[in-house]
């Protein structure tokens, strides 16, 4: 029982690694008052680059920094569209995942010539589990070396660096000068201005922290969790990071819980498959893939907790003159 | 959304068909050249690929009909996205609404297909329009009564409905003894007419759905401008608390504007269900919902507008697909990225070329004043 719930945690942290850096993304974004639906798009985009510049170069760090610079250069243009031209918002982020859900494909198409995919990624040219020190020592100690070992131990460097970006953001937001004016922008606009802050320019960078953990969170898809890139790889996992980060009230740590949880619902699923389960039977394995939706439409709905929003969200920031 | 992000086409002093023609053009013109400049890059002419798309698109009889008959369904999911722009809402639903109004039409289909064709037809048009504005008409509650933003909960409506029609397909509906996930064939008594059933022209998909499209249009445009509850929709859209004064319910307004919306996104379920596959099918809506954004905001909101937008985008699709039969480095994707293209311009950046053009026309104005 310990053990399947051990491997049950482990699967839960890889599937929420994309989740946590993506909706750490978001958080940088919304709190600076900039909606971000575009969080799909510039996954799938960092997804297929840094697969595609893994398997050309050879190296997985190309690769990623590849990953890094199309989410960036993607967030920057959700910037030039929002903040510069103060288009709308929600419709740039559209406009930005389905823009990027044909390309990837197309120029995965017409570069590898294998039906909208990436070659697989075999060898240097992607990220592979590392064994952190004693774990093979420790394995036989019952409960702790055990969790150490098969848990904490054997994931790829991706998934730490998802752990660690956790306190790292919470850092930057809530002890720094810069996450200070940054969630100050998102609630009250007027007011930083007043203060002789350059609004625009402090949104261009909180969507730029969003296009460089984006980017990591996307190219984990294609060359850490899988060993290629396919088409429509995200499969929701944007949204999801969204709604996940709604769950969490716009917090760092409680949005991380709420990706785990999500995590963790797929990773039941997976397990629960076909399984005959006492009192309620086989549980179709739509609804299981269904909750987390289900649940953020809850939580809106204020049954579990009302979530406030950041005030300034979704409007442009228009100077007086 | 803020007040003034969701107005389309604010007023400026310049002759309207700048506004409605020479603006669209140049942010549709925008959008090509960007396509045409990825064209090149996965190694294809692009005035080629143009002349593929146009001939691929109207060329040819079958090519009308095929064209037509996306057309279809893109003025259902375009009329659906307006009304709730109108009321100044912004509905990413339609794709869950169309899939749950197709159910509608799948289960009248395959449950009442002893009645005749002329009652059938009408329950089943009906049932599309009850599921799909059910299905709006959740979100719309909750942002009308309980604050909870309808972006958010018509994108989680997008993935839950995803699951009812997975799991009805895979575990309820499926044809007996069938491997794929869908429901066995209708009779054919509820069958849609094609248009060459009754008209000399060649198989295509096209069928009856484009006329009942044609008579939404109208109605649309009587009820939103020359109707009181039309009215109504339209000053909540303008400014919720104004509307409030003048004793307008906003949250009443808000269900009813996401109802329509709801029921025409659900009419994607006739034209395609009942019109053309005559079996429920899962991912019969194909995008369809989302590329109605981008043609309710090409279209600006209004019927004719709408109608070239949607006649657009349904010679892309068609002309799309002939484009990946022709050319050897493009395929059907790439017809998705002129879309997000086309949205990108036309939508988030429309204030990008406006000033220039705007500036322009008012100075030209100027100098012809001082001249006369």
């Amino acid at each position: 029982m310990f053990e399947i719930f051990i491997l049950l945690m482990d699967a839960t942290f890889r599937v929420a690694t994309p989740l946590v850096l993506a909706a750490m993304a978001g958080m940088f974004s919304e709190r600076s008052g900039i909606v971000d639906i575009g969080l799909e798009g510039k996954m799938l985009g960092a997804a297929f680059a840094a697969a595609a510049t893994a398997y050309t170069t050879g190296s997985v760090w190309l690769g990623l920094m590849a990953g890094i610079v199309t989410s960036m250069a993607l967030s920057m243009l959700h910037a030039y569209a929002c903040v510069t031209h103060k288009g709308n918002q929600v419709v740039s982020g559209m406009a930005i995942n389905i823009m990027v859900a044909g390309l990837t494909p197309t120029l995965a198409f017409a570069w590898f010539q294998r039906g909208g995919q990436t070659p697989a990624l075999t060898g240097d040219d992607r990220f592979h589990s590392i064994t952190l020190p004693f774990a093979e020592a420790v394995r036989d100690i019952p409960v702790i070396g055990y969790t150490y070992a098969e848990l904490i131990s054997g994931h790829n460097i991706l998934v730490y660096v998802a752990a660690a970006s956790v306190p790292i953001c919470a850092y930057v937001l809530y002890r720094t000068r810069f996450g200070l004016r940054v969630r100050a922008v998102g609630e009250n606009p007027h007011a930083v201005d007043t203060a002789g802050i350059v609004v625009n320019k402090l949104r261009y960078q909180a969507l730029m922290v969003t296009g460089l953990l984006c980017g990591i969170g996307g190219s984990y898809l294609s060359t850490a969790h899988g060993a290629a890139f396919i088409r429509d790889m995200t499969a929701g996992k944007g949204y999801l990071a969204l709604a996940a980060l709604i769950f969490g009230k716009w917090k760092p740590v409680p949005t991380l819980f709420a990706c785990l949880l999500f995590a963790f619902t797929d990773a039941l699923q997976a397990r629960l498959q076909g399984v005959d389960l006492p009192i309620v039977g086989v549980i179709p394995v739509q609804f299981i893939q269904a909750l987390p939706y289900v649940l953020t439409v809850l939580l809106l709905a204020g049954f579990v907790g009302k979530a406030i929003p950041p005030k300034a969200i979704g409007q442009p920031y228009i100077k007086e003159r | 959304m803020s007040e003034n992000s969701s107005k389309f086409g604010s007023p400026a002093k310049v002759p309207a068909w700048v506004n409605l023609a020479l603006i669209p053009l140049v942010n549709l013109t925008a959008a090509f050249i960007l396509s045409g400049i990825v064209i090149l890059i996965v190694g294809d002419n692009p005035i080629t690929a143009l002349e593929v798309l146009v001939y691929g698109a109207f060329g040819y009889a079958d090519a009308i009909g095929y064209t037509l008959y996306y057309t279809t369904n893109f003025i259902f999911t375009g009329l659906a996205v307006a009304i709730a722009f109108h009321c100044g809402l912004f509905n990413i639903g339609a794709e869950g609404q169309a899939m749950i109004g197709g159910l509608g039409v799948g289960l009248v289909a395959l449950y009442f297909d002893a009645l005749p064709f002329w009652a059938v037809i009408p329950i089943a048009i009906m049932a599309a329009a009850i599921f799909g504005g059910f299905w709006a008409a959740v979100p719309a509650y909750l942002q009308a009564k309980r604050g909870s933003h309808i972006v958010i909960t018509t994108i989680m409506f997008n993935f839950i409905a995803a699951s009812i029609m997975t799991y009805l397909l895979v575990e309820v509906l499926i044809a007996p003894g069938g491997q794929s996930p869908e429901s066995r064939e209708f009779v054919e008594s509820t069958w849609l007419p094609f248009f060459h059933d009754f008209l000399p022209m060649p198989e295509t998909p096209l069928n009856v759905s484009f006329l009942f499209a044609l008579v939404l249009s109208a109605a649309f445009y009587y009820f939103l401008w020359h109707t009181r509850w039309g009215y109504e929709v339209r000053v909540v859209g303008e400014n919720e608390t104004a509307a409030k004064y003048a004793g307008i319910s906003p949250a009443r307004n808000i269900i009813l504007a996401m109802i329509i919306s709801g029921a025409l996104a659900g009419f994607v379920g006739v034209n395609e269900i009942l019109g053309v596959h005559h079996r429920l099918i899962l991912e019969f809506t194909g995008g369809f919902g989302f590329v109605g954004i981008a043609v309710a905001l090409m279209g600006r909101n209004h019927p004719v507008g709408i109608f070239l937008a949607a006649l657009l985008f349904g010679a892309l699709y068609q002309g799309g697909s002939e484009l990946a039969f022709e050319m050897k480095s493009i395929n059907r994707e790439m017809v998705i990225v002129i879309q997000g293209l086309i949205i990108l311009f036309s939508g988030a950046l429309e204030h990008m070329f406006r000033p220039t053009i705007e500036n322009f026309f008012k100075k030209r104005a100027g100098s012809a004043a001082v001249e006369a």
